[in-house]
């Protein structure tokens, strides 16, 4: 079957093409027919994409090795759930999930527009038939998955530290974020091509964008609880270039979705706003080419291949175009408005962007200045985690103050009087949790004591206002508090649903505050019946295992844990030995304390022959506040993302106003 | 290796028609041009998006004048060109609907409810 998978790559292929030229050739000289013709030929792309899927997906659950693909990323023995998530686990399989998703961003995202903004996906379709283009070709020419061998008796196998159930979400959840800010590219690069610079292309994009930010933020969440867990170091974000790579698109992303409120609210920000999605798109492109180039080392990057020069010579066109079009299009892209004060929510966003911006642009320089490095002196220069850690402490903590001071300002300008009185309750209590964390003795960490101080205050705010809001809805005829608080989410989801992922970043940082600033360590060689301390703490070294499982032999060692005098149970940690493989992974314990969030968290990272072992383990305080962000963030993402009946019937209304046909 | 060729012969014919389609269904249409909007529907519709993002900002801010979040001084100061930018908004669309009547030779001021 492997040749109806390539013959469906090169349908695909022949399908951009056309897509591309026949879009570009309908929208310059008006052509209707044309047009939708390479509309078509865009969700006939998804089509044979998706059969191309199909055929890849039905060689991996039939362990055929004929596939060069299959033979390098399974086995035998591999569960089915893990020779499923092959699919995305080596380097071709990735590409042709970026290909699926693309296609069917870009079929779902025409098909749901072509009513209301049917001149602006005239443009769309060649734009996202060029991105098209390139992944196929990719896929056809430079690395295909249907590439087909003499069957050996088994496979390689996968990287033991990929098999783990968080690898069944995590790169699928960064794919659909990386490729779901291809959606917002295109219509923006569409408007600017077009000349059609009003407000349907953010509307068109608005939950496109929010959605593609939803999948990368809880994406990078997985991926750091899949480290904690799985690659056993101890921690749980390492600013691995990889890592970076997912972090920096989101970043650019979470700014738009800030300077777009100003655009639609004040007409403001119209060059930012086309920048910044044109840096989004560019970073996820970039984040691809880090993971998939094997240009780095990381320990998410797990291919060295020769698809480096043709991403980065992708990522330089598309810069380079799409600047171009910004630049012709700047007389249309000057704003109406000016910013009226430097006491408003717009320039609070403003200041936001500025900080995500500063803190986007501080990572990249991380990232590349290794790769610079060693073009120019021959030798890689890696910039440490103090880097990170400085400037995420420099532009994080305000960030994380303007979070709390950004909603609570009045459009346009607001007295300092009213500031004064708004902030009033949020500061007190702000103020009283320093004091009272320092008399605790959190005053060990400054930077730690500023992000719990800075962090109350942003939660103070938005109890503040969910309390305002639902009081005023009661005011205004709500039968029960129930129903107000309801009636105020309801009324303005993504102002509320807002606040909720305002309140998840707050847990986060107090997450990252507690189990990095406030964490303590304690390492010992142990033989059987010897103890060790840490904290509150004592761990006794009671027996070694060894057991066999489907791929893998699993040793662990098995500790008695108390804390005071309470008996706290057994707690087990080790390495799996993985056959086929020929590797070895880390396998830690974690305790988790579902009251105060604290782990306890132990690595067995070196067993001898005499049965002793080397443990290194952790104490975390709120660690698990970060994976409780996760669902507060997806929550609040949701509430966002819900269609808003209300809005629908205005843009309805807008759209019938000028004879538009109001299909959306 | 022949049902591979098969199938893929058959998911290539369907993606060829899927494409030929718009031709295929209107072979010698009446008119093949875009139907595009002309510069006043693209006023139009610019009016109709200032007049939004004022009624909007004004509902905002008399729900945050409401909750406390908005001081009455701050209020004031800020309703009241608010309140001019919607006004602007709706005479400019009256005048736009107007304008098109009279192009038109009938009144269309409902159109722009």
């Amino acid at each position: 079957m492997a040749e109806l998978g390539r013959a469906a790559l090169l349908l695909t292929l022949g399908l951009s093409v056309y897509a591309l030229v026949a879009g570009a050739a309908a929208a310059r000289l008006g052509r209707r027919r044309l047009a939708q013709s390479a509309q078509n030929a865009l969700l006939a792309a998804f089509l044979s994409t998706l059969v191309a899927s199909g055929v890849l997906l039905a060689a991996l659950l039939r362990n055929d090795f004929s596939f060069t693909y299959v033979a390098r990323t399974t086995s035998e023995a591999l569960p089915t759930a893990y020779t499923i998530s092959a699919f995305w686990g080596g380097q071709e399989g990735s590409l042709l999930l970026w290909l699926l998703v693309l296609t069917g961003f870009g079929a779902a995202a025409v098909r749901l527009n072509r009513g209301w903004a049917r001149d602006l996906i005239v443009w769309v379709v060649p734009v996202f038939a060029a991105v098209t283009l390139f992944f196929s070709f990719l896929l056809v020419v430079v690395a295909s998955p249907f590439a087909t061998q003499a069957p050996p008796p088994d496979g390689a196998g996968m990287t033991p530290s990929l098999q783990n159930p968080y690898m069944l979400a995590h790169p699928p959840l960064l794919y659909l974020g990386y490729v779901g800010l291809t959606v917002p590219f295109a219509f923006a690069l569409a408007a600017l091509l077009s000349g059609r610079m009003d407000e349907r292309w953010l509307i068109a994009t608005r939950r496109w964008t929010l959605f593609a930010w939803t999948a990368l933020g809880i994406g990078q969440l997985l991926g750091a609880h899949w480290a904690y867990e799985e690659v056993g170091w101890g921690g749980y974000y390492a600013w691995d270039p990889v890592e970076n790579a997912a972090l920096m698109p989101w970043l650019a992303a979470t700014a738009f979705l800030h300077s777009v409120m100003i655009q639609e609210k004040r007409g403001m920000l119209r060059v930012w706003n086309v920048l910044l999605v044109i840096l989004a798109f560019s970073l996820s492109l970039f984040g691809t080419f880090l993971t998939r180039s094997g240009v780095v080392n990381s320990i998410h990057s797990f291919t060295q291949s020769s698809i480096g020069p043709w991403f980065l010579g992708f990522i330089g066109l598309t810069v380079a175009v799409s600047l171009a079009v910004v630049f012709w299009r700047l007389p249309q892209l000057r704003s109406p408005t000016k910013l009226e004060s430097p006491i408003s929510r717009e320039a609070a966003f403003l200041y936001n962007n500025l900080l995500l911006l500063a803190l986007c642009l501080a990572i990249l320089w991380g990232v590349v200045y290794p790769l610079i490095s060693e073009a120019v002196r021959g030798e890689s220069v890696v910039l440490g985690r103090s880097y990170y850690d400085f400037f995420l402490r420099a532009f994080g903590l305000p960030l994380l103050l303007l979070m709390g001071i950004g909603p609570l300002v009045a459009w346009r300008r607001a007295s300092v009087r009213n500031l004064l009185t708004t902030f009033r309750w949020p500061t007190g209590v702000a103020v009283a949790t320093g004091l009272v964390l320092l008399a605790l003795g959190a005053g060990s960490s400054i930077p730690g004591l500023v992000a719990y101080t800075f962090a109350s205050f942003v939660g103070a705010t938005i109890v503040l206002e969910f309390a305002r809001g639902t009081r005023a809805r009661k005011a205004l005829g709500a039968t029960s508090w129930p129903g107000a608080f309801s009636s105020l989410i309801s009324r303005n989801r993504r102002r509320y649903g807002g606040y909720v992922v305002h309140a998840a970043i707050v847990l986060l940082a107090v997450g990252i505050a507690g189990s990095s600033a406030f964490d303590s360590v304690a390492e010992a060689k142990l033989s059987r019946g010897e103890a060790l301390e840490i904290g509150d703490y004592r761990l006794v070294y009671r027996t070694l295992d060894e057991r066999q499982s489907a791929n893998a032999t699993e040793i662990r060692a098995t500790l008695d844990v108390s804390r005071g005098d309470r008996d706290l149970g057994t707690l087990q940690a080790g390495k799996n030995a993985y056959t086929i493989e020929q590797q070895v992974s880390n396998e830690v314990g974690i305790r988790s304390d579902p009251l105060t969030g604290e782990d306890l968290f132990v690595i067995a990272e070196q067993i001898d022959a005499d049965g002793s072992v080397y443990f290194r383990v952790f104490v975390k305080p709120l660690v698990n506040l970060i994976w409780v962000a996760g669902l507060v963030f997806l929550l609040g993402s949701l509430i966002a993302l819900w269609p808003d009946a209300r809005e629908q019937r205005r843009l309805v209304a807008r759209t019938r106003a000028i004879g538009v046909p109001a299909t959306r | 290796m022949t049902l591979a060729l098969l199938l893929a012969a058959l998911l290539a014919v369907t993606c060829v028609v899927a494409v030929a389609l718009p031709f295929l269904r209107e072979p010698e249409p009446e008119s093949d041009s875009l139907d595009e909007l002309d510069d006043d529907e693209r006023r139009r519709l610019e009016l109709l998006e200032v007049r939004d993002r004022a009624l909007a900002a004004l509902k905002e801010l008399e729900f945050d004048h409401r909750t406390g979040t908005i001081s009455d001084e701050d209020y004031r100061a800020l309703v009241g060109p608010l309140r001019r930018d919607a006004a602007a908004a709706l005479q400019g669309l009256d005048e736009e609907g107007n304008a098109a009547a009279g192009r038109q030779g009938h009144p269309t001021r409902e159109r722009i409810s």
